[in-house]
């Protein structure tokens, strides 16, 4: 059976518990002389990438690479995609040589569920990002992050301030945190948060200061203008002074609250730089676990004959379906 | 903590893998694992002193081929192989009066059959600070049937650094290898059958009161 990381609506408490574990377990490992682990040897795993991307690609590359899969970036710039092919067309070239997973980013939400649902290929798909919908090993490495920080998820408090209208990353954060238990309060100008948030398992509020005090982490999105047509907000600097971090709210954080960002961060704007290098800042170690836990992905996706997370293809409920209905249950992935 | 698919009714040994349940690390929500305490229908072939005694015997064999405790170390491999090099460890230090160094090898990632079964959960690794290099690894496990899991253990040690030498303590050795490999260090010699299963239990994880092997009858269905 193929299965797909498509969402983390898609993770049951235990599949997501499972993929952290499995992190942990191979962070572990990092420290070691020699890398690499023969465990995909022989494999291939595509990184398709249809919008810029440093971190995520380059993360899954070496990912790939640590459990030596055979690694074939494809961009959009620079291949036929930028002729006028189509994502069908690109997906049956790749399906002909024979990848075994396709990592996919999209600027179109839903694009990952039609790459895995459409019948095109018959690789496992993962879900690099596609559109404002999701960005599930983002959410994966950010709980991964909070769990070493935090120790675990009961009852703790987690707040995603700035852009939700258009992060893929909150969303995920919500559906993966809810899942493992956390509380998640999205704070955001009316104006930035998507239609129908008040049905998502997460409290809302439009008031910075009165978050952050309760906060055991605060993770910090960026205002994402290349998707902005629109006033959204009056000025840059309302906006950081409202609902952006800058020293003297991080002062009002609780002793051990942790200050994250999915990244790219714009300095100034939404974190400030004293805040973004501070000692509570683990912005870096995000990066950093990105490996273990895109590692842990492809692992439990690819090394046995049948995956152990994800979701299958053709049920019913998919992450499209999520995205319309707005479902606030997290959904078991059904075996 | 390994378990049985709970969907299996009794221990019915279908599932177990040929090594000692290593290969059967099923992904079933650890909650609803659950290890039976005795397998049904199998015999006690090593009781809690048996194993008491082989443990005693070769931490002593260990000792004095090493000449010492100088530069040994012992790596299990989880989880029953662990807990066992540990207990080998606290012999160890009751009959020299030194410490060595106890770590962890999980195999899961050099195994051979990998893409032959489901996907399966990690264990965890942990190589003492002092590293392998140059030192006499000593590796534990419970039981050595094909040689498999030993085959897979060289390998990750070899890319954590390049031990003096590398020798095999095993609690049961029931024979049946498929690999150039043997064990050092053996509890017991557990003539078997292809046909058979044994099972080591140990208080520390299995929830059983005493420790024991058992060699129990494969049944027809095993896949």
């Amino acid at each position: 059976m193929r299965r797909h990381l498509l969402s983390t609506a898609d993770l049951s408490h235990d599949d997501a518990v499972l993929i952290l574990d499995t992190a942990e377990e191979i962070a572990r490992l990092a420290a070691r002389p020699i890398k690499k682990l023969p465990t995909l040897r022989g494999r291939t795993v595509v990184n398709l990438f249809f919008e810029d991307s440093t971190r995520t690609r380059t993360s899954f590359e070496v990912a790939a690479k640590r459990l030596s899969a055979d690694v074939i970036n494809f961009s959009a710039k620079g291949s036929s995609v930028s002729k006028g092919e189509s994502l069908k067309d690109t997906a049956l070239t790749l399906e002909a040589m024979g990848a075994d997973a396709v990592v996919v980013r999209h600027s179109a939400s839903g694009a990952a569920y039609r790459l895995a649902n459409a019948g095109w290929s018959s690789s496992h798909v993962v879900n690099a990002g596609d559109g404002t919908h999701e960005h599930p090993t983002q959410a994966l490495l950010d709980a991964f992050t909070m769990r070493r920080h935090l120790g675990g998820f009961d009852g703790r408090r987690i707040t995603v301030v700035g852009d939700v209208l258009h992060s893929r990353v909150a969303r995920s954060n919500v559906h993966l945190l809810a899942t493992l238990g956390a509380r998640v309060t999205l704070v955001a100008p009316p104006t930035l948060l998507p239609v129908g948030v008040e049905s998502w398992p997460c409290d809302v509020s439009y008031d910075l200061d009165a978050a952050v005090p309760g906060s055991d982490a605060i993770m910090m999105l960026r205002v994402q203008r290349e998707r902005m047509n629109g006033g959204f907000f009056p000025t840059q600097r309302e906006y950081s002074r409202r609902y952006g971090l800058d020293g003297q709210r991080m002062a009002k954080l609780p002793d051990k609250a942790i200050v994250m960002h999915p990244g790219p961060m714009v300095r100034g704007m939404e974190i400030s730089a004293e805040v973004a290098d501070s000692d509570r800042s683990v912005i870096v170690e995000q990066v950093a676990n990105g490996v273990s836990v895109r590692m842990a992905v492809l692992y439990l996706l690819l090394s046995g004959s049948e995956s152990a997370i994800g979701h299958d293809e053709g049920q019913g409920h998919g992450s499209q379906q999520n995205q319309q209905n707005q479902n606030t249950e997290p959904k078991g992935a059904a075996a | 903590m390994i378990a049985l698919v709970e969907s299996v009714p009794t221990e019915s040994f279908n599932d177990l893998s040929r090594e000692a349940e290593k290969g059967v690390r099923t992904l079933v929500p650890k909650k609803t694992q659950r290890m039976p305490a005795i397998p049904q229908g199998a015999r006690s072939v090593l009781d809690e002193a048996d194993i008491s005694r082989a443990l005693t015997r070769i931490a002593h064999e260990i000792l004095e081929r090493a000449k010492g405790t100088e530069d040994v170390m012992l790596l299990g491999i989880p989880t029953r192989g662990a807990t066992l090099a540990k207990r080998l460890a606290a012999r160890i230090a009751d009959v020299e009066g030194t410490t060595v160094p106890v770590g962890f090898l999980d195999v899961t990632m050099y195994r051979d059959d990998l893409r032959m079964k489901p996907a399966r959960a990690l264990e965890r690794t942990e190589i003492p600070d002092e590293g392998v290099d140059g030192r006499l690894i000593v590796l534990v496990d419970d039981v050595l049937y094909s040689g498999r899991t030993i085959r897979a253990a060289l390998d990750a040690l070899n890319d954590i650094g390049r031990p003096r030498a590398v020798q095999l303590a095993v609690l049961v050795d029931r024979g049946h290898r498929e690999l150039p490999i043997r064990a050092d260090y053996v509890g017991k010699n557990l003539p078997t059958s292809q046909r058979e299963s044994v099972k080591v239990r140990l208080r520390e994880h299995d929830g059983v009161q005493h420790d024991a092997v058992y060699l129990g009858i494969e049944s027809e269905t095993a896949i």
